[in-house]
């Protein structure tokens, strides 16, 4: 069943029509991601394309939407610099650094990935509050208040797109040969220009390729955000709350046509994750092409 | 942060590091994950062992323990065929449109959550759905019960079991399965006795994830649920019902049965590693 391109149907009776004449690995595959994946992407381009263009731009865009939009694509994006800042220190300190408890680091990077959101959303809300182990300081010192704001919702995400930046980091920090900078450092080099002008370029495709990963992982997400957020319109409701808002109120094409803007927002992410990717392999391969 | 950026070079030239840039990590991942993990321990024995463990009278809590392992019974193997199955049909053949097909199976990956579930109730809604007429027509109730959550369950987690396996198979070569067909074995024999056991452990890795994803899932289930008490609550609908009714102790004991199960596959997901002796730590398992 698994490695003839194509099984010559059977003589017994029954015979698959041409188009059909296929190992049943390849059946299996495309029938599950028909009913899994196809049916309800085209379900959804069918029910936004029926509310018909003037329509689908002026829900798309009322202030409500707008303001969710600018929240969550904001400080998404807040929170993907920061992890990219952040995530290359850490990966620094995995890669070059030894120091106690640097196993333990690593195991952390990948929590966010493996504890629920439930969790993690209930976990940071409480430990941000103002009366919390981080909250209470923050708001003593600084009269900052993270819980139920604004903040919160960035603190969440970056906590749910922390992982992506260092795993992508990772492992391009862990190739690139010292020797350069050695050879960069006896030709003179200061310890600053070593580090903008030999080592940052060479692990830009992966800062970029895990801050965009993280970006998109960081719009999307709804699990923690909500439990953090006081979901106060034009103050801190993000879009995927809206959604599930709107479907509360029966508003079926207002849910449908933001659905869909996020949806579109996730195909052109993911082009261009595969697109940094591809640079990033590039660039490996032949360095020289792109300084 | 000037200063940091300052010192930052400074680890340079030596192989042994200034202590700052791990002190800067630490740091920020403490504030970020360590603290918070450790506040749903510290939540949920607040106030000792006894009324943790009576959190688990409530029924509840109970029936949303039971629904949560039955999303993840019906989703773990499902996938896991597709995922075996994809793997075989894709990972030694090269043909037109294999990248692309690749990023359609990670699709959901990019997908909000929310949005998948809002895709499931704009087809499957007996009221509004494109399939409304004839799942109501046959009786069956998809969506605010459990299979619209077993299915949401199953879109958000479906390409982790075949992104583990395709790379392994691609690695593997076809050696040795053409070796067992010319010694007169079966497709099913070749798929059973030399394939499989080759890519156990990427399996097992798949298993994980999947299962780990599939007990935690919030945005996806969320929408198609209808979150009702004792029906349609998986365990991380729970948590946040609780603690939205201010039942702060009945949330963290939640939480912590679930995070433990994270903490669990974690820990399960180094072993298989170890195992594997593989340095494909790199991709982040999303």
């Amino acid at each position: 069943m698994l490695m003839a391109p194509a099984i010559p149907a059977r003589r017994r009776g029954f015979t698959w029509p041409g188009w059909l004449q296929m190992s049943w690995s390849w059946r299996i595959t495309w029938l599950y991601l028909a009913l899994v994946l196809f049916l309800p992407l085209g379900t959804m381009a069918l029910k936004a394309a029926a509310v018909g263009p003037s329509q689908f731009w002026e829900l798309a865009t009322t202030p409500e939407a707008l303001a969710t939009y600018r929240i969550s694509f904001g400080l998404a994006l807040l929170a993907a610099l920061l992890n990219g800042i952040f995530g290359l220190v850490i990966a620094w300190a995995l890669v070059r650094c030894s120091f106690p408890g640097r196993r333990l680091l690593d195991s952390l990077i990948d929590l966010p990935f493996a504890l629920p959101t439930a969790v993690a959303g209930l976990a940071l809300a409480a430990i941000y509050s103002t009366n919390g182990w981080l909250g209470a300081p923050l708001n003593a010192l600084f009269g900052l208040k993270v819980s139920f704001t604004w903040l919160g919702v960035a603190i969440a995400m970056v906590f749910i797109s922390l992982p992506f930046v260092v795993r992508s980091v990772e492992p391009v920090l862990e190739a690139l040969e010292r020797d350069q900078e050695e050879a960069a450092w006896c030709l003179g080099a200061s310890p600053r220009q070593t580090l903008l002008k030999v080592v940052l370029p060479q692990l830009m495709p992966a800062i970029l390729s895990g801050v965009a990963q993280g970006y998109s992982r960081a719009v999307g997400e709804y699990g923690s955000v909500v439990m953090i957020s006081s979901n106060v319109p034009f103050k801190d409701l993000i879009t995927p709350t809206l959604i599930i808002q709107k479907l509360e109120e029966y508003d079926f094409a207002s849910a449908t046509v933001i659905g869909m803007v996020m949806l579109l927002f996730s195909l052109v992410s993911l082009l261009l994750i595969n697109g940094l990717q591809v640079w990033g392999r590039n660039w490996e391969a032949n360095p020289a092409h792109n300084v | 942060m000037r200063a940091f950026l300052r010192s930052l070079p400074q680890a340079f030239p030596k192989p042994s590091p200034s202590f700052l840039i791990p002190l800067i990590a630490c740091l920020y991942v403490g504030m970020i994950i360590l603290l918070p993990a450790l506040e749903v321990v510290a939540g949920a024995f607040a106030k000792g062992l006894t009324p943790f463990l009576e959190n688990f009278q409530s029924e509840d809590l109970r029936s949303a323990v039971l629904l949560t392992l039955r999303c993840t019974l019906i989703a773990v193997p499902a996938n896991t065929i597709f995922g075996l199955a994809a793997a075989t049909a894709i990972a030694r053949r090269q043909f037109p449109g294999k990248a692309l097909l690749l990023s359609v199976i990670d699709l959901p990956f990019s997908i909000s959550p929310v949005v998948v579930g809002l895709m499931l109730v704009l087809l499957y809604s007996p009221t509004n759905g494109l399939l409304g007429g004839v799942v109501s027509t046959l009786g069956w109730k998809i969506i605010f019960s459990w299979p619209g959550m077993a299915l949401a369950t199953i879109v958000v987690t479906f390409p982790f079991m075949a992104r583990e396996v395709i790379p392994l198979l691609e690695e593997e070569g076809w050696d040795q399965e053409e070796a067992a067909r010319t010694l007169g074995a079966s497709n099913w024999q070749v798929f059973w006795k030399v394939t499989l056991p080759s890519v156990r452990w990427a399996v097992v890795y798949g298993l994980i994830l999947t299962t780990a994803r599939a007990l935690g899932e919030f945005g996806a289930v969320a929408v198609v649920s209808g979150n009702i008490a004792g029906q349609t609550q998986t365990l991380p609908l729970f948590v946040e019902d609780a603690y939205k009714q201010y039942d702060t102790e009945l949330a963290y004991g939640a939480a912590l049965v679930l995070g433990g199960v994270g903490l669990v596959s974690l820990l399960l997901k180094l072993v298989v590693e170890q195992l594997l002796g593989r340095a494909r730590e790199t991709e982040p398992m999303n």
